[in-house]
């Protein structure tokens, strides 16, 4: 049995990492918890975002979702939620969720602790008391079905579709064999490799759901007027060899491997633990396309990259891999795992192997390279009238 | 590697395929042989340079052909390519998520 020690909730989820997570509900609120977190020092996180106090209803919800799915990921231990105390999302309510999880939680308005000052005084006191209640969880043994691998591309370029992206996709049908979850999103890199998609859909609800999110997305681009060409492959991915969306496309859903696709579910709606293959809905900006599938209960995430991304998270460790050679000479101090060795002869199913064995180290302790190097970049993603799948 | 690596310069992914991606910087003049997955008697031969993970053309297309990679459409020919010719954005085009061509009142996307 394929096995980690990892911290176990009283929801029943296992978390790999203790962090005590400091969230604001706003932007007015973010720079506070980036302070509360960075005088507290090792184990407390902070998850500072752009969103603002009062979006629009959808918007809103959406950032809600984020909020109490991020509050609530296995990896929390505790949580410290701050507002200034104006916002329409309520401090409460994303306190509720993390509590509902059965974590220690607190929350602090800065309006009614007297301001700034007040306010990182207080909050450095009950990060301190939080992190001491969520040092009482001990590890203990879990399986490898306890784990939600959440998996990305950025800085694609011709070999994440023939190297890094196929070996990522055979460590996921090995954890999907082990029953875990796997779960990729991107839908506008869909586009072009859909029916491929459709195909495995193990029912016909879940094929028309996908199939009209990926209308959906290719829609925002008829009905701007515009091409995706200038955005969808980047410049960046045209350089590395990626000529159309078609062909990132094809190369980028070979990262979730060859199994079933179980299901669809919304930006940082809740994914199921024990579901083989789920996909998410999410755009193709890669830090908020990370932070849905966290929100969503992913514990480790997968990150594949051609061209060098150094992107990390604060709430779950990123395992970096590059099919590159250039890319892993240049920049081994971010990568993990060196796939571009498929060139040399290694076998995709030997490296998949490497990066499974690379993702029970981690659940199991081990720190990955944006880790030690302390990225934990966090973005939420924002509904605009119109707008969507790709801001050129 | 899924796919074939002929002549340790280029991989073809699929017999279908209309490109090979280079796996080196090619200079022009560089030769990939004949194989079971380059569907020509004799060697290609890269007409221009070809960087690393690039494109090369393994047969003739005509302007608007589907062209192939992983045995499925990565786009269109925009004019006549010749084996051995590098094959991007300047001669291969997407069919997709082409508002500009519905906002022409063309093709739709």
């Amino acid at each position: 049995m394929d096995e980690f020690e990892g911290y176990r909730r009283p929801d029943g989820t296992v978390g790999v990492r203790n962090h005590v997570a400091v969230i604001p509900v706003s932007v007015t609120a973010s720079s506070l918890a980036e302070r509360i977190a960075a005088d507290a020092g090792d184990g407390v996180v902070a998850t500072p975002h752009s969103m603002g106090a009062n979006q629009p209803t959808p918007a809103r919800e959406q950032t809600r979702r984020v909020l109490r799915g991020v509050g609530r990921n296995p990896n929390v231990g505790a949580a410290l939620v701050v507002a200034l105390g104006t916002e329409a999302i309520d401090a409460d309510d994303v306190a509720d969720a993390v509590a509902d999880a059965g974590r220690p939680v607190e929350t602090l308005r800065i309006r009614e602790v007297g301001g700034t000052a007040a306010a990182i005084e207080r909050g450095a006191d009950l990060a301190d008391s939080l992190r001491a209640d969520a040092d009482d969880v001990r590890r203990e043994s879990a399986d490898a079905a306890e784990l939600i691998f959440g998996v990305e591309c950025g800085g694609s370029d011709a070999t994440s579709g023939i190297a890094a992206n196929p070996a990522v996709g055979a460590a996921c049908d090995r954890l999907v064999e082990a029953g875990g979850t796997v779960s990729f999103s991107e839908t506008p890199e869909f586009i072009g490799a859909e029916h491929i998609l459709a195909e495995r859909c193990v029912d016909e609800e879940t094929r028309e759901r996908l199939l009209d999110r990926v209308d959906a997305r290719e829609d925002m681009a008829r009905q701007m007027g515009v091409d995706l060409r200038g955005a969808q492959p980047t410049p960046g991915n045209q350089e590395g060899g990626l000529t159309t969306i078609e062909e990132k496309s094809l190369g980028a859903i070979a990262k979730g491997g060859t199994t079933p696709v179980e299901g669809m579910v919304d930006y940082a709606e809740p994914l199921p633990r024990g579901g083989g293959l789920v996909l998410m809905d999410t755009p193709g900006y890669d830090v908020e396309s990370v932070v849905g599938k966290v929100a969503g209960g992913a514990q480790i995430v997968a990150f594949t990259t051609g061209r060098g991304s150094t992107t990390g998270n604060p709430v779950a460790p990123v395992i970096k891999v590059t099919g590159n050679p250039k890319t892993w000479d240049r920049m081994a101090n971010n990568i993990d795992v060196n796939a571009s060795t498929v060139m040399e002869g290694e076998s995709l199913s030997a490296i998949g192997e490497r990066i499974y064995g690379t993702l029970l180290a981690v659940a199991d302790g081990q720190r990955t390279e944006a880790e030690r190097r302390g990225l934990t970049e966090f973005a939420i993603n924002e509904i605009q009238p119109r707008t969507g799948g790709e801001r050129a | 590697m899924k796919g074939t690596v002929v002549g340790d310069v280029a991989l073809v992914m699929d017999a279908d395929d209309a490109v090979a991606t280079a796996l080196d910087d090619l200079a022009a003049g560089t030769t990939l042989p004949p194989t079971e997955r380059t569907p020509v008697e004799s060697p290609i031969e890269c007409r221009e340079d070809v960087p690393f993970g690039h494109k090369i053309a393994l047969r003739r297309l005509d302007a608007g052909d589907e062209i192939r990679k992983y045995g499925e459409v990565i786009g269109r020919a925009t004019v006549a390519i010749e084996p051995g010719e590098w094959v991007h954005t300047h001669n291969c085009e997407s069919t997709r998520g082409r508002g500009d061509l519905a906002a022409a009142g063309g093709e739709h996307a």
